[in-house]
């Protein structure tokens, strides 16, 4: 084969064209994150709402009547600025509140944003994909190398490095800029000088929401606009922020330049990896440099939330009312139906599930964006044992954890080097390329088909029989949890997460306990996951996905990380509120959205917290 | 001018002031003297409201600071320069200072980025330096113009001379006695009490969050006994 010298340039060029897309809009999430120390999970929604406007204002109204050249930019600018304009509303009625809240809860609102952006833009614009107009003046192709290249594309790489020196102007020639630089150091000492801070936060989010609106915006002649947009451009914007150092402007160019030609010619080379390949830089980045390629570290350190009291016993009612709970549960579920019993069997599965993400979050102080590896390592587990071996449940669930766990020993010994963001980004990281080897390896997974006829064996294939089975190995699980954070290991885990160098003073290895609360806490997920497997059938990569990793957060966070109750009471909220609003209304997201919003806004410290005293 | 009654304050539970008093008349350089940990840092923290303050009260000009943001605080003419100095590392002298620039007061000459030059003449031969890359005193000096961009009533200053050079000390308190005689209030805290007498009129000292003694600057100097109670390790 003679080599392709006009496919090198023009795979190089394609990736200026899209390392630009997503310089635009990791710049405004790096910009929001440096200053406000918020990671903005609703960053990809601005982008997505960029475009969906962009797409209406080129169709109706003024600018699509004036049409050519000042309608199309007119519509592209007016939708960026709407889009900042959003962003200033977002921090002012939402974010302004939250700054002194922990970062979870943070990420826990503007995913609440998501949510609800999701069924408004379903609501606005509908299911059906858009298709935006070609831009005036741009519309055809030039000839390089002999290669024909699209004129827009040209000018999308020309975009990113205009809008990276204009950035660079704002932040050195104008006085927001220089207030911006300096409370990206130090907050407080900016407040102490008489700057008011929530004005500069509103400005900052409306620069860095325009970022991302003029990101979607300019998309428009070159991909249709749908409504995964923003998960899409999300998870990719975080990777580039996280690879270039967060808050940092240039490392955010630098990783979109890598990540933008990674995917070019990764195309080329292992077209079959090449989600895999990303996710693998970005673990490899974080490993050697855990601060990113141009981040300075943690200049000021994280303050040290309140460290919260030692899980107390539950206060009496409550304890009697969960147990009287359980009884009830196990007898009545005779005279159920199929329908709730497969609920209450999924309902076990999540509890079990949440509180083993609770192990690590809670009293090992880490973040993982990524439980549902181990989740999905446990299911896929059972499902390879019983397509290649033809294993029955037995052995499966008892092979699932093991599995799950080391696959935790193997993803664990990476993550808990790192702390709060960077962890949170590396395990989601593993977990991608988990779930991309689910997805892409079809000879064994069988990838987007999944694997089916995984089902019970012959005794627990009746519905009660499976509800028994998966409420008691869940609640097996559970306790487990419960002995081993009251056991010494449990205080010396918290002990490490409160105070890690007078942990280390008395002799606690941190490093180790982390590693094995990750470990174990990857074993229950797969349990749980095996379970999930068996009641459904069948296994899928969604199994390992994203939003699966997210449910588990946003259970955990629900419920509050204080105390294990938290997250059994998240669980039970968090998939009864979805599983009834699914059926009561079509705009479940936004409903749950609003939920969870009004929920970390006015109990800050969990369901289960709001039932406590506030002196516990 | 600044009026101090009763003020509490803690960090988390510990219990770190308990009800100090003081006052700073205009025009007067007053000092908090008290060893490490009697919780001078912390007087001036509660008192630009960076540490909301548990208990008493804070007046400036008559106008009760409770419930004020730090930044309303220093907009009113509270200017405070803190102990650890926190110069923006990455930031110019010149963007230093303008993080610090505020509109002028009426009735009061207000400062530019020239005039800080003039007073501390080290700063002006390194406008383009970025704030990492300086010494201490240099911080120092850069931290206090940094201040005085917003044309502050009165200066709150955190132990100024710490880990500085006593040729470097005996500079400042050339520029501060230069600031006095300019009309600016100063509220100033010291262990060195050597360098406080260059340029305070009375004192306060402060131990374990109270005030134990105050009076002039130079009855206290006289008074070996009390600085041997409050004030030597």
């Amino acid at each position: 084969m003679a080599f392709d010298w006009q496919g090198l340039v023009v795979q190089g060029l394609n990736g200026l064209a899209s390392a630009s897309s997503l310089f635009l809009v990791a710049s405004g999430l790096t910009v929001i994150f440096g200053v406000s120390r918020i990671v903005n999970f609703a960053h990809g929604s601005l982008y997505m709402l960029g475009a969906y406007l962009a797409w209406t204002l080129t169709a109706h109204g003024p600018f699509a009547e004036l049409g050519g050249f000042w309608g199309f930019w007119g519509a592209i600018l007016s939708a960026a600025l709407t889009v900042a304009a959003l962003g200033a509303l977002v921090e002012m009625l939402v974010l302004r509140r939250l700054y002194q809240a922990p970062e979870l809860f943070q990420l826990l609102a503007t995913f609440a944003l998501v949510l609800i952006v999701q069924d408004v833009a379903l609501l606005l614009w509908g299911p059906d994909d858009k298709f935006g107009p070609r831009a005036p003046l741009l519309r055809g192709a030039t000839e390089i190398f002999g290669a024909r290249f699209p004129l827009y594309e040209l000018f999308l790489i020309a975009v990113g490095p205009v809008v990276l020196g204009l950035l660079w102007l704002l932040l050195h020639r104008s006085r927001f800029g220089i207030l911006l630089r300096a409370a990206t150091h130090d907050r407080e000492m900016v407040a102490a000088l008489g700057v008011d801070q929530k004005r500069l936060f509103t400005g900052v989010f409306a620069l860095g929401a325009g970022l991302a609106g003029l990101g979607g915006a300019l998309q428009i002649p070159r991909e249709a606009v749908t409504l995964h947009m923003d998960m899409a451009v999300i998870v990719e914007a975080f990777v580039v922020v996280v690879i270039g150092g967060l808050g940092s402007l240039g490392g955010a160019a630098l990783a979109a330049l890598i990540i933008g030609e990674l995917h070019a010619f990764g195309i080329l080379v292992f077209p079959r990896i090449t989600l895999v390949l990303v996710f693998l830089v970005m673990a490899v980045v974080l490993v050697l440099r855990p601060q990113g390629l141009l981040g300075r570290g943690a200049a000021t350190a994280p303050v040290a939330a309140p460290a919260p009291p030692l899980p107390g016993p539950m206060p009496g009612p409550l304890r009697w009312a969960a147990i009287a709970a359980a009884v009830a549960l196990v007898g009545v579920a005779p005279f159920l139906g199929d329908y709730p019993l497969i609920l209450l069997a999924d309902f076990s599965v999540l509890v079990l599930f949440a509180a083993s993400l609770h192990l690590i979050m809670g009293p090992g102080g880490m973040a993982s964006f990524g439980h549902a590896a181990y989740f999905g390592a446990g299911a896929y587990a059972a499902a390879l044992l019983f397509k290649h071996l033809a294993a029955p449940m037995e052995v499966g669930l008892i092979a699932a954890p093991f599995a799950a766990g080391l696959v935790g020993l193997l993803f664990g010994w990476f993550c808990v080097r790192l702390s709060g963001v960077y962890a949170a980004m590396l395990t989601l990281a593993f977990a991608q390329i988990a779930w991309s080897i689910s997805f892409q390896w079809v000879e064994v997974t069988g990838g987007d088909n999944g694997i089916l006829g995984v089902w019970p064996s012959g005794w627990a294939r009746g519905r009660l029989v499976f509800f028994y089975l998966s409420l008691a190995l869940s609640a097996a699980g559970v306790l487990l949890l419960r002995r081993i954070i009251r056991a010494p290991f449990g205080l010396a885990l918290r002990a490490q997460r409160d105070s890690p160098l007078r942990a280390e003073a008395i002799g606690l290895d941190g490093f180790l306990l982390r590693w094995i609360a990750f470990a174990v806490s990857a074993a229950l997920a797969g349990l749980a996951g095996a379970l999930f497997a068996y009641g459904k059938g069948s296994v899928f990569p969604s199994f390992l996905g994203i939003p699966r990793s997210v449910d588990a957060l946003l259970m955990v966070l629900l419920g509050g990380v204080q105390t294990l109750t938290g997250p059994i009471v998240g669980a039970i909220a968090y998939a009864g509120l979805q599983e009834q609003l699914a059926r009561l209304t079509d705009c479940w997201r936004l409903v749950l959205g609003v939920v969870i919003l009004a929920l970390v806004l006015f109990f800050p410290r969990g369901l289960a917290g709001a039932f406590r005293r506030r002196d516990a | 001018m600044l009026a101090v009654d009763g003020l509490q304050a803690h960090y988390g539970r510990a219990h770190i002031l308990h009800g100090v008093s003081l006052d700073v008349a205009a025009g007067e350089v007053a000092c908090l003297l008290g060893r490490n940990g009697a919780g001078k840092s912390t007087t001036m923290k509660a008192i630009m409201r960076l540490l909301p303050p548990t208990g008493g009260s804070v007046r400036f000009e008559g106008r009760d600071l409770d419930g004020l943001a730090p930044h309303a605080v220093a907009r009113i003419g509270l200017g405070y320069v803190p102990e650890e100095r926190r110069i923006f590392p990455d930031l110019t002298v010149e963007e230093n200072l303008e993080v610090g620039r505020r509109p002028p007061r009426p009735g009061q000459a207000p400062w530019t980025a020239e005039r800080l030059y003039a007073l501390f003449p080290s700063l002006g031969a390194m406008k383009k330096r970025p704030g990492g890359r300086m010494s201490g005193g240099e911080q120092q000096m850069l931290a206090i113009a940094r201040t005085l961009m917003g044309n502050p009533r009165l200066l709150l200053l955190d132990e100024p001379s710490e880990g500085l050079a006593p040729v470097v000390v005996d500079r400042l308190a050339e520029a501060l006695l230069g600031l006095k005689a300019e009309g600016l209030a100063i509220l100033l805290s010291e262990q060195n009490p050597g360098f406080a007498a260059s340029i305070a009129d009375r004192a306060y000292l402060l131990e374990t969050g109270q005030i134990r003694h105050h009076g002039p600057m130079a009855a206290v100097m006289a008074d070996a006994g009390l600085r041997a109670r409050y004030l030597s390790v």
